[in-house]
């Protein structure tokens, strides 16, 4: 233990007696982590030094040990195999009640069945086509929609409240009007995916717009730029950043939009399956096609994820 | 003697402010002869980006005229070239492709602009960067291209606002004596904004100081320093005297008030 030398190092180094603001003669401060507080203070020194001298005890930067792959994986596999058993048996002993939750087996049984006699690969094309042609719609017709806006401020400037009510507008609230205007089939399932993306891919390419460094503008016009050349050489490359990065969001609300077009009324699709399955009590149908769902969803945020990332490598390098 | 190439004929800019009229240009008149290179320095605020928007047409004075050759170019885009401060350079363009923007507008085929820009590119120093991104060069190669593409933008006249203002002091150098052989090689009528007015002398033929508030021409400066320059000349007695004028001239003007900053 050192004793300090300096009044500055009194104070540096005892923080709880500085902070306590007590007199360490009157109050001696408490030892801490065994490391006792050295409470001597010179007698006739003025208040800086009243503090006690003190260490603070050496504390280390946390260092967490990183695990091998490998056991991170296992940890993992670990946990849903767990899960799964831990449900199978509970079922089987009847703590968990099989026909509100079914059980692992039985939905193993009603996957294989879905699979190979059932409408699987029907169901997952329809859902799988509408959310793409909606996601693709919505996407396009959005960033249009919000590139234009950059030609004139006033036009801008009239349609921009009507953006932001669609926006805040919950449109799946619109679903069973859009199902009566365009029908059962795969029409309404787009529509709803469509109205879901269009609105970010809207807002977000205008918000992209709106930050066109004006200093570039300043240097095409400079150069004798037409407002079609500055549009085209400035603006939409600026933009496209702005509008890829709305891709992955989009791909998720266009299978949503998708879905609840199918819960209204669909005769095929994933979400029509779910729906089916929950009205006749098939609860093991209910968790394969929700699973599928998931499975499928997860492929396509994982394709536009890897899209997204070439074309930002494309724009970049 | 040569002829005038741009000519600002008694151009004036008033921006109406919620505090009343402001006068950012006043009465300014300004000849500049072919293949000059003539400078503006003056405190900020003197108008002297005001000035560089009204001759590229950005902005539309309140009142006098550009001359071109001696054509009335008031209000037209696309007769000089201009390089701001920022390099501008765009991201998602190569360095070559990014130079030959300029002619590219012009409506000159990409391939034709890349072959005419190719050799400039090797011969300015910027060779081994052909077909790379902006982002990967420093600073002051980035201002090179920046200045290529003014240059290579087929116009006499070009305006350089602040072009070195952002480099560190030993690249700024360096780029004065690579825009000195670029402009004698190129031929160009320059007019160059600074605030450094060592940089001013050192470049020009001809120095204008600016006043501001109202924004204004206070002296005109002729620097009669024989060319090439090597920057030894900077340390002559001529160019200090020079120096010393020009300071005097800037600090002569009421004292800038905390309200100038705006």
């Amino acid at each position: 233990m050192t004793i300090p030398q300096t009044s500055a190092d009194v104070v540096a180094t005892s923080p709880s007696a500085v902070i306590a603001g007590l007199d360490p003669a009157i109050h001696p401060p408490e030892p801490k982590n065994g490391l006792a507080m050295d409470a001597r203070v010179k007698p006739g020194h003025d208040e800086l030094e009243f503090a006690t001298p003190a260490i603070k005890p050496p504390r280390r930067l946390p260092v967490q040990k990183d695990w091998p792959t490998s056991a991170i994986v296992a940890a993992q596999i670990g946990i849903l195999i767990a899960i799964i058993a831990a449900w199978e048996i509970g079922a089987a002993t009847g703590f968990i009640d099989k026909f509100f939750w079914s059980h692992p087996s039985a939905i193993y049984h009603t996957l294989t069945i879905f699979f190979t006699t059932g409408d699987a690969f029907t169901d997952i094309a329809f859902t799988f086509r509408s959310t793409i042609l909606g996601f693709l719609i919505g996407t396009f017709a959005g960033s249009a929609l919000g590139l234009s806006f950059w030609w004139s401020k006033n036009y801008a400037a009239i349609v921009q409240p009507y953006i932001i009510c669609f926006e805040s507008l919950p449109k799946l609230a619109l679903a069973p009007l859009i199902v009566l205007v365009f029908g059962i089939g795969i029409a309404s399932k787009i529509a709803i995916a469509t109205a879901l993306t269009l609105v970010v891919s809207t807002l977000t390419t205008f918000a992209g717009v709106k930050a066109v460094d004006p200093d570039g503008e300043k240097l095409f016009y400079s150069l004798g730029a037409s407002r079609l050349q500055v549009f085209r050489k400035l603006v939409i490359p600026s933009c496209l950043p702005w509008i890829i990065s709305v891709l992955r969001v989009n791909i998720g609300l266009a299978l949503t939009g998708a879905i609840v077009g199918e819960f209204i009324a669909s005769q095929h699709g994933l979400g029509r399956a779910i729906i089916y399955a929950g009205q006749t009590y098939d609860i093991a149908l209910v968790w394969v096609a929700v699973s599928v769902l998931s499975a499928l969803a997860v492929v396509m945020y994982v394709t536009v994820s890897w899209i997204e990332r070439m074309l930002h490598r494309g724009i970049k390098a | 003697m040569a002829s005038t190439k741009l000519s600002i004929d008694d151009v004036s800019m008033k921006f109406a402010t919620p505090a009343g009229v402001f006068h950012a240009l006043d009465h300014i008149d300004l000849a500049v002869l072919r293949g000059s290179f003539v400078s503006l320095i003056g405190p900020s605020g003197c108008g002297k980006s005001t000035i560089f928007n009204i001759v590229a047409g950005l902005q539309e004075p309140s009142a006098g005229r550009v001359l071109i050759d001696g054509v009335d170019a008031t209000g037209t885009i696309g007769r000089v070239g201009y390089m701001l401060q920022k390099d501008l350079l765009l991201p998602w363009r190569t360095l070559t492709d990014n130079i030959i923007l300029g002619m590219e507008i012009q409506g000159v085929k990409r391939a034709e602009a890349r072959a005419r820009a190719l050799p400039l590119l090797r011969r300015y120093g910027l060779a081994g960067f052909e077909d790379a991104y902006p982002r990967a060069l420093s600073g002051g190669m980035r201002q090179r291209a920046a200045l290529l593409r003014t240059l290579l933008f087929d116009t006499d006249v070009v305006l350089l606002d602040e072009p070195f203002g952002a480099l560190d002091a030993q690249t700024r150098l360096r780029m004065q004596e690579w825009l000195l052989q670029l402009w004698e090689d190129f031929g160009k009528t320059v007019v160059f904004v600074t605030h450094d007015v060592e940089e001013a002398i050192f470049l020009s033929d001809e120095v204008h100081v600016m006043g501001a508030r109202p924004g204004r021409i206070i002296a005109t400066i002729a620097v009669a320093l024989p060319r090439p320059r090597l920057r030894a000349c900077t340390a002559t007695p001529d160019f200090m005297a020079l120096k010393e004028r020009c300071l005097d001239l800037l600090h002569s003007q009421a004292p800038p008030d905390i309200e100038d900053a705006a």
